[in-house]
């Protein structure tokens, strides 16, 4: 993928994959698209042709549905979390600025991998223990979201706190001298344009969460990772069976790359203001 | 203005009432004892070198800056008393800025809208119309559906003279209001700017446009390092300059 992070202070930051637009010469064509499509024809002609591939692919598919429920539910409370605490993070309550920060640079110095079995089998069973519920009653696949919308919110609070910061003090004080309260210049006038400014950091994370689930074979959820690795584990056969992964993530995020290009040209949101 | 504390001494005819104002950043004295005065209807132009502290007297009337010390009453409102309500008082202070700010994401309709509802609670028909009639008044309804980002820095610093008066403000401040216009466009706002004065607005005016202190102001206000160095009627100041600084400044700023 044609990566740049977007960065949020360079106003001419590139969106998470740029997928051409308007194509004016043989220059701008997006060729790697093409090699991409390739690999992804190729698994898919093996899959349909070769009875090794269709059975390690009807083993797979069944955790599909699991690994985007598990990315959009964890993304949806990740954007909370990470607005909440972008916020927090700026605030200049004392006691809310470094509970923020806590929480991020906790999240932000340990591994992923660490935080997923931390989560799961330390953290929840304590807070059962704690709040007095019934530690078997969190599943595992719940406890897999609450992981990934903790990790992920701490690293979208930084794209928030960022964008917030990027537009302009003339703009919250343009809205104050006409009487608006600092509720109303943020909601009104602050997050619109800061939203538009982070949608290519947000997209990026979002891509990245849906990568991340793949760590989530750890706590034995049945995504499509856990159900290759369990395939293997009885077939032996890994190069009938990984590559059949490999291609069913690469459409995942290529689809939401597009997806996402398509949006910010659909919406303008690459028209700079 | 409910909940704001009334003033000691007689609102009187004085809009804006400043009283031994202080603003220090960290070190540094920006403003060291200024009093002034503002009748209603009278137009104040404060001129002076960059540094002199007349932006930040002017950002302490509707409290953007908080003065260190000092007061400040604006229509016998104590603005800068601990139990004031800071919304309420910006609400009557309308202000312009050098850099125009206005709202990139909104049109030039939609940034006159914004405050009328959220502020004053007018419904969408009633601040509509009133965006609508004060575009008109600054000469710029025809581009009413248009973003910032299209319009020239006139015409938009002309927007940004509208959003304020849509509020229906008691007194107006101008923060360089054209200091950051190609020459070209300078006279368009500064006409808008004649005309609200000639139509008895109330008006704080920070500026290097000595023809607009000429025509339009009823006091000039020279301000160095932090105080007030010389006031009185422009025409004076400008052929009589008592003090040496102010000469010195004329003759920096006129000299071309």
């Amino acid at each position: 993928m044609a990566t740049p992070m977007g960065n949020l202070m360079d106003p001419a930051a590139v969106p998470p994959a740029d997928f051409g637009g308007k194509i004016r010469s043989w220059r701008d064509f997006p060729y790697w698209l093409l090699g991409i499509a390739a690999i992804l024809g190729w698994i898919a002609y093996l899959v349909t042709t070769e009875e090794r591939y269709e059975n390690a692919w009807d083993r797979i598919i069944p955790g599909l549905r699991l690994t985007i429920e598990t990315t959009i539910y964890a993304f949806a409370i990740a954007l909370v979390i990470g607005l909440i605490a972008g916020l927090g993070r700026i605030s200049r309550n004392v006691v809310v600025k470094n509970v923020a920060t806590f929480y991020i640079e906790v999240i932000r110095g340990v591994p992923i991998l660490v935080l997923i079995i931390t989560v799961a089998f330390v953290v929840v069973p304590y807070a059962a223990e704690t709040f007095g519920f019934d530690n078997n009653s969190l599943d595992m696949k719940w406890r897999a979201i609450i992981a990934l919308a903790l990790i992920y919110g701490a690293y979208l609070a930084e794209i928030f706190r960022a964008g917030i910061q990027s537009i302009g003090r003339g703009q919250t004080e343009a809205g104050r001298a006409l009487g608006m309260t600092p509720g109303q210049t943020m909601r009104r006038i602050v997050l619109p344009q800061a939203i538009r400014n982070m949608t290519p950091a947000i997209g990026n994370d979002a891509i990245a969460m849906l990568k991340d689930t793949s760590l989530l074979s750890v706590l034995a959820v049945n995504e499509i990772t856990q159900n290759s690795r369990k395939y293997v584990a009885t077939s032996f056969d890994s190069r009938g069976t990984y590559p059949i992964l490999f291609a069913i993530y690469l459409t995942l995020t290529v689809s939401l790359s597009l997806l996402l290009s398509w949006y910010r040209r659909r919406f303008g949101l690459d028209d700079r203001a | 203005m409910p909940k704001a504390p009334r003033a000691q001494h007689a609102p009187g005819p004085e809009m804006v009432v400043i009283e031994n104002l202080h603003k220090r950043f960290g070190p540094v004295r920006a403003v060291d004892g200024v009093s002034l005065k503002v009748e209603t209807g009278q137009v104040v132009v404060i001129v002076g070198p960059s540094g002199s502290g007349k932006s930040t007297v002017l950002r302490c009337i509707n409290l953007l800056e908080t003065p260190s010390a000092g007061n400040v009453w604006v229509d016998g409102i104590h603005v800068n008393a601990k139990n004031c309500d800071l919304n309420t008082v910006r609400a009557e202070v309308g202000m312009v800025f050098q850099g125009f700010n206005l709202f990139p994401h909104l049109t030039a309709l939609e940034n006159v809208m914004l405050a009328q509802r959220l502020v004053r609670g007018r419904n969408k028909t009633e601040a509509r119309e009133v965006a609508f009639a004060q575009l008109l008044r600054v000469g710029i309804a025809e581009k009413a559906n248009v973003y910032p980002r299209h319009l020239s820095g006139g015409q938009q610093q002309r927007v940004a003279i509208a959003r304020s008066l849509a509020m229906n403000p008691r007194v107006m401040l101008f923060d360089e209001p054209t200091s950051a216009l190609d020459p070209e466009v300078i006279n368009e706002v500064l006409d808008v700017m004649l005309k609200l004065a000639s139509e008895g607005m109330t008006m704080v005016v920070v500026t290097h446009e000595m023809g607009f202190a000429r025509r339009a102001g009823n006091q000039l206000v020279m301000m160095d390092e932090g105080r007030i160095v010389e006031q009185g009627a422009p025409d004076e100041i400008f052929a009589n300059p008592r003090e040496e600084r102010t000469r010195a400044f004329f003759a920096k700023i006129l000299s071309h």
